[in-house]
């Protein structure tokens, strides 16, 4: 009986080490993340990018519905006048300041849905980590860079 | 802290102090510890997907005498604050502190009275990370950021 308890026994210490080998030859799972692109589906919502028409010209209008709506304060817009000579958007008034706390912002999107102008969206970039708060306030002129691409975007 | 503070610069640490910001570069291990969602993706960096262990910094220690490392992942309660400054003071030298989060950086969307409006209120920072909660990438990303400001210690600062 003993015997054949020890062949039982071998034989399941084989069929498991058979998984074990198994996953000994598929492909690794990890992504090499520094070295190689992300997946990431469209719908994922990463640093702001403000938009601009096709002539050039910013789509923000300085309305600040996106820092009404806000729900953590990161936003604020200061709105000045267009002028024949200095003109930043084509209707009266544009964002002359226009900043984003990142160290607030929680990427829920709500002001990208508040924007009237559509000139708010939310972009795909995930490495945003500085050493100082200060860095993590974001300008109009960083807001207005495309995303460095970091990723790769699948079919939704 | 002992010979180094007596010896100009530049003379015999140099290449030891190299070496030695280099294996603390890639050891970088950090604190057992998480107080909110962001924990959840501070676990998920250890799993096989986006494996940690990839930048030396997967050994999650659970006493604070063991880690470099202060991965403050959610948010900090002030009923926590002294918890998360105990832990710190614990550490031993060379320590770094990462924000991981809105909420550790600077209170997130938590404007009231019971969530400390940034964890750089009671210890220093070194990285702050913005998302909410942050993908394990952007962590990563931290991380990477880390390991160059460690490159750049010199022993003195620790004197």
């Amino acid at each position: 009986m003993s015997i054949v308890n020890a062949v039982k026994g071998f034989y399941q210490i084989l069929k498991a080490m058979a998984v074990t080998l198994k996953y000994f030859f598929t492909k690794p799972l990890t992504v090499q993340y520094p070295k190689e692109k992300i997946r990431l589906y469209p719908r994922f919502r990463g640093r702001h990018e403000l938009q601009r028409r096709p002539d050039g010209l910013e789509l923000c209008v300085g309305c600040g519905l996106c820092a009404a709506i806000c729900p953590a304060r990161a936003i604020y817009v200061e709105a000045a006048e267009n002028t024949d000579e200095a003109r930043y958007s084509a209707t009266e008034r544009y964002a002359g300041l226009y900043e984003i706390n990142y160290t607030r912002c929680i990427f829920c999107g709500f002001c990208e849905e508040a924007c009237p102008t559509g000139a708010l969206k939310l972009g795909n970039e995930f490495a945003l980590a500085r050493a100082s708060r200060g860095d993590l306030v974001m300008g109009k002129e960083t807001l207005l860079q495309p995303a460095t691409p970091h990723a790769i975007i699948l079919e939704d | 802290m002992g010979l180094e503070t007596k010896l100009p610069d530049g003379v015999v640490l140099t290449t030891l102090e190299s070496a030695v910001n280099w294996c603390r570069k890639y050891s970088v291990w950090p604190l057992l510890f998480g107080l909110a969602c962001c924990a959840i993706e501070m676990m998920t960096a250890g799993m096989s997907r986006f494996d940690i262990a990839r930048f030396g910094a997967e050994v999650f220690r659970a006493t604070p005498r063991q880690p470099d490392l202060m991965i403050v992942a959610g948010r900090v309660s002030n009923k926590m604050a002294p918890v998360v400054k105990r832990l710190y003071d614990h550490m031993p030298e060379p320590k770094w502190v990462i924000a991981m989060g809105a909420c550790a950086s600077s209170g997130g969307m938590f404007h009231n009275y019971a969530i400390l409006q940034g964890v750089d209120k009671i210890i220093p920072v070194d990285v702050y990370i913005p998302g909410c909660p942050p993908r394990p990438e952007a962590l990563f990303y931290a991380l990477t950021q880390l390991q160059q400001k460690i490159t750049t210690q010199k022993f003195k600062d620790f004197a």
